[in-house]
């Protein structure tokens, strides 16, 4: 624990480092390395603890409020998160390292805000949240982690859409933590004690319990992306320097997730069969929302955001399974449901990040974020090519790679649902399976566009045709993920062996309790019934098949091989724009038409000039979005209105004041009256 | 020796439904032919048709990376897995339990995957055509495939095709509305992801109502040949699966011998032809419907399958 404690400290002292010498030349080695080396340390410590069963150290520090200390404690489930989080740390310092020096290198001088002093306080707020055991050192290591990021956010205000993004940002975060202050605020009023262990010794009544459950859906899913209070994260997400959007969207999303499981599964007690409906629902809303949000972008980075509010609906999904099993006293199909959230969050860090990276290598290489100005990076950044394609068809859960793994556990848990006995949670888990499968295959359909357009066809603007591949640190910083995910998504059982630690401290069982026989290559779950995966045989037979083909093929075909322009329908000048090849929007029209026009009131406008008319057709496409006008909107009213409201106070004569501070003096003693009675 | 027998099985059904391929593809076109007065060529002529291919040079597009001339094999190799995963004449297969249901849907949607992308590949209007409409199609179907993956996996407790079919053929289900309304839904499915009328048509190369042949437009030579051999194994496993679930009688169980397994290779030819008949009489029947309509169709196939779902959970207090 004092080696997490001081790596942390080490992190703040980066964060000093970066902002005394940020002028210099290596400050950006020294920090980028110095965090990437706490990032391990603690990711090492986190993963020893775990295969030593989960480790359960705790320290009381004597900061804070005189009378409560900070308590400090990290057990297997904040373990997990802590490798989590600190993975993306140590794949995003790598990147980020290159990418700023790529950056500083074009530049001249960096154009940006102060990354350097910020990035490593982010990593520390983060990690602070994971072993906080208190409310207070919680939501103060929760704020730190928002405003540092917030912070980073604005490092690139340039921008025009910058300060909008920003602006919703803090109003969303301080929307989040005021929930959660109150959620802990609930937990704490039976016996006034604000640490953890005393929350999860005395469990609130029902009515209270529902309370909290309903504020932490809002706080940490405000946080976490969860629809309808998304709004703000495909704003700010993108608007950080890509390595910070990484890290915000695969691993803040996360910490999220952690904040979820630790109330609703550790400190609220025994759950009650709806949580895990109530749960579940916002969780299918969020995957199908997300995906389809993601299929209407254009802009490389938003997309993936939107596509981290699908993932997170995923877990969430999960999440709420898990909960309701653990309700119906089926621990082991709740720790298969748990394992599949761990496993998704542990997935999704990795390939997030990988397209994350991607996208910044984009962006460094072309000066755009915008797919309707990409096309062809395959022939220009071939590594860059090879590894987001790994990334795309990893989040498009394809086997073998991992993201197939949390898929298939998750339909293996929605396939237990007949054990349940309330008639409404069946109906809602079959509704559940079939919005998860229409959000997996919208994905999929999502990364076929994205990749398509940027790196397949042909360039679509100057930048595109005449990019150079990244730089070795930046490539590096996307191998890692890369090979994570091939190598999970073949092997993922060890992984799973080594989260048991927190799936018994919080559901108390095993996914695999109860299997006599179990090979750590082959992934067979005790209540998937009999059903089993194996991602390692499957990539032999591929292999071996794809050989046999080969040698087939090319014994008996002609090797012959003629080189020649397409058919491009006339229109196949050197001009990138005058290329007749589908657009990033020409791509989503069948989607859009079939889905877009109910949920979003999609539609395209088509302007045809008469004939005759020398002037080009247009196509326009114009969408609303529901969450704006349903929240986003009226929430904004609300804080104008009250805002107008509260701005008379300031304009009063000296005797009105003296008269609200009377009232407002004889309605405390009335209800210090009242409740002292 | 089980194992053996089993690995000696799986390649044997391997080489078979690589070789039965084809046959199937030129017994459905010589059916529908027949059907509309036509004498149509032999049933052998797909075996020519892919030859000729193979012997022919590959014309690549300019711009074509190294995806386009992978994605063939790829694709090819997914399926034939897929197809090697299915029982059709034993359930004693050695990969049966290293692929369940759920993760043979998910390497048809692989093979998917990469087939649009190389239709993006070179660049052309005509790709771009076929893979959005593709992935459009199959972001309904895929759901849908699940959902009577569910409807199974509930009455047999499990989503192991070998088991699925070990279950079916003891009899212990009988009648029920929610496999009537899977089989609705799986043949709808199969329809939409085979490219048969009336989602799409193969014999068309009109490009406004090409899915699957505008996305493999720009492919030529050997890589046709494997795309178009990867097309008849879909569609030979799609009536294999249909087969093994709703009609698994004949099949070979474990411990049965090698007489019940030959004979399952029997059986199962009778099963394909019966298959390709119904699906010609199907296909000269109905006209082809507007892109759009698509999604109409297999929302309908979706819903069905998951009123499927719904009624088990329902009804059974499992």
């Amino acid at each position: 624990m004092g080696l997490v404690v001081s790596a942390i400290a080490f992190l703040f002292a980066m964060a000093v480092a970066g902002a005394a010498a940020k002028r210099l030349p290596q400050a950006s080695t020294v920090v980028y390395g110095g965090t990437a080396g706490a990032c391990a340390l603690i990711a090492l410590w986190a993963a020893v603890g775990l295969a030593g069963g989960g480790p359960d150290a705790a320290l009381v520090l004597p900061v804070g409020l005189p009378w409560i200390q900070a308590h400090l404690r990290a057990d297997a489930l904040s373990a997990v998160f802590l490798i989590v989080v600190n993975l993306g740390g140590i794949t995003a310092s790598l990147f980020g390292w290159g990418y700023e020096r790529a950056h500083h290198d074009s530049h001249g001088a960096s154009q940006d805000g102060p990354v350097l002093p910020l990035y490593p306080l982010f990593l520390a707020g983060m990690n602070m949240v994971l072993i906080a055991a208190d409310a207070f050192t919680f939501l103060l290591s929760w704020e730190f982690m928002s405003l540092a990021s917030w912070l980073l956010v604005l490092s690139t205000h340039r921008e025009p859409e910058t300060p909008k993004a920003a602006r919703l940002y803090i109003i969303m975060a301080s929307f989040g933590t005021a929930c959660l202050l109150l959620a802990f605020g609930v937990l704490a009023t039976a016996h006034g004690d604000y640490s953890f262990a005393a929350m999860r010794a005395h469990a609130p009544e029902a009515g209270a319990a529902a309370l909290v459950v309903v504020l932490i859906l809002l706080g940490a899913g405000s946080k976490a992306g969860l629809v309808p209070l998304h709004v703000w994260l495909p704003l700010a997400h993108p608007a950080a320097p890509s390595h910070v959007s990484a890290l915000m969207s695969g691993v803040m999303t996360k910490v999220a997730v952690y904040a979820m499981i630790r109330v609703l599964f550790d400190l609220l007690g025994e759950p009650d069969w709806w949580w895990g409906g109530v749960t579940m629902g916002f969780g299918a809303l969020t995957a199908v929302m997300g995906v389809l949000y993601a299929l209407m972008q254009d802009d490389v980075k938003r997309l993936l955001a939107y596509s981290t509010v699908e993932n997170i609906g995923a877990i969430v999904i999960a999440l709420g399974l898990a909960l309701v099993f653990k309700a119906a006293h089926t621990p082991v199909i709740a720790a298969l449901a748990l394992a599949a959230a761990l496993l998704h969050v542990v997935n999704h860090s990795l390939f997030k990040s990988l397209l994350f990276f991607a996208a910044g290598a984009m962006l460094t290489a072309t000066g755009s974020r915008d797919l309707n100005r990409l096309g062809g990076l395959i022939h220009r950044m071939p590594t860059t090519a090879v590894l987001a394609l790994i990334g795309a068809a990893a989040i498009s859960a394809l086997p073998p790679l991992n993201g197939f793994v949390g898929e298939w556990l998750l339909f293996q848990a929605i396939l237990n649902a007949p054990a349940l006995s309330e008639w409404s949670l069946k109906i809602e888990i079959a509704v559940v399976g079939a919005a998860l499968a229409l959000a997996t295959a919208l994905a999929a359909a999502c990364f076929v566009r994205l990749y398509g357009i940027a790196f397949l066809g042909r360039p679509r603007s100057r930048a595109a045709a005449e990019a150079v591949e990244v730089g070795r640190a930046m490539r590096l910083g996307m191998a890692v993920p890369a090979v994570l995910c091939v190598v999970l998504g073949v092997l993922p059982t060890p992984l799973i062996r080594l989260f048991e630690p927190a799936l018994r401290l919080l559901v108390e069982a095993g996914p695999f309790d109860g299997r006599a026989y179990q090979p750590w290559f082959w992934l067979a779950p005790t209540s998937a019934i009999g059903n089993s995966y194996n991602g390692l045989i499957m990539l032999v037979v591929i292999a071996l098949l794809s050989v046999v083909l080969v040698l087939g093929i090319h014994r008996k075909a002609s090797d012959r091989v003629r080189w020649s322009i397409p058919w491009g329908c006339g229109f196949d000048g050197p001009d990138p724009a005058a290329v007749t090849q589908y657009t990033a929007s020409s791509f989503g029209q069948p989607i859009r038409r079939a889905f877009g026009s109910t949920v979003f009131r999609a539609r395209d406008h088509v302007e045809m000039p008469a004939p005759g008319d020398t002037r080009p057709a247009r196509l326009s496409v114009t969408w609303t979005d529901p969450a704006w006008l349903v929240v986003v909107e009226p929430l904004s009213r609300a804080v104008t209105w009250l805002a107008d409201r509260a701005n008379r106070l300031q304009f009063m004569t000296i005797r009105r004041y003296l008269t609200l501070m009377f009232l407002a003096l004889v309605v405390l003693l009335v209800m210090v009256a009242v409740t002292q009675r | 020796m089980t194992l053996l027998l089993a690995t000696l099985y799986q390649i044997l059904q391997m080489v078979l439904v690589l070789a039965l391929a084809p046959l199937l593809t030129g017994w459905v076109r010589l059916v529908k032919a027949r059907l509309v007065g036509r004498r149509g060529p032999s049933v052998l002529q797909p075996y020519r048709d892919l030859l000729r291919l193979l012997r022919k040079e590959v014309v690549l597009a300019r711009n074509a990376s190294w995806l386009f001339r992978s994605v063939p094999y790829m694709m090819f190799t997914a399926i034939w897995l897929a197809a090697g995963l299915v029982p059709v004449f034993t359930t004693q297969l050695a990969l049966a339990p290293t692929a369940d249901l759920i993760a043979l849907i998910a390497l048809l949607g692989s093979a998917r995957f990469f087939l649009a992308l190389a239709g993006m590949d070179t660049g052309t209007s005509f790709g771009g055509i076929g893979s959005s409409r593709e992935m459009m199609i199959a972001a309904l179907a895929e759901p849908a495939m699940l959902m009577i993956v569910f409807s199974v996996a509930i009455l047999v407790r499990s989503t192991s095709l070998a088991e699925i079919a070990d279950f079916m053929m003891s009899g212990a289900v009988g009648l029920r509305i929610s496999l009537a309304l899977a089989l609705i839904a799986l043949v709808m499915v199969a329809i939409a992801e085979n490219a048969r009328i009336p989602i799409d048509n193969p014999a068309t190369h009109l490009e406004l109502t090409m899915v699957h042949e505008a996305m493999v437009l720009e492919y030529s030579g050997r890589h046709l040949a494997l795309v178009e051999a990867a097309s008849m194994l879909k569609l030979l496993l799609y009536m294999a699966l249909i087969a093994c679930v709703f009609a698994p009688w004949g099949m070979a169980t474990a411990g049965s011998g090698v007489m019940a397994a030959l004979g399952g290779v029997l059986v199962f030819v009778t099963k394909l032809a019966v298959g390709g008949i119904l699906l010609a009489l199907f296909e000269t029947s109905i006209a082809k419907m507007r892109v759009f309509r698509v999604g109409e169709f297999l929302g309908g196939a979706l819903l069905l399958s998951l009123l499927g779902a719904i009624f088990l959970y329902v009804s059974r207090g499992v």
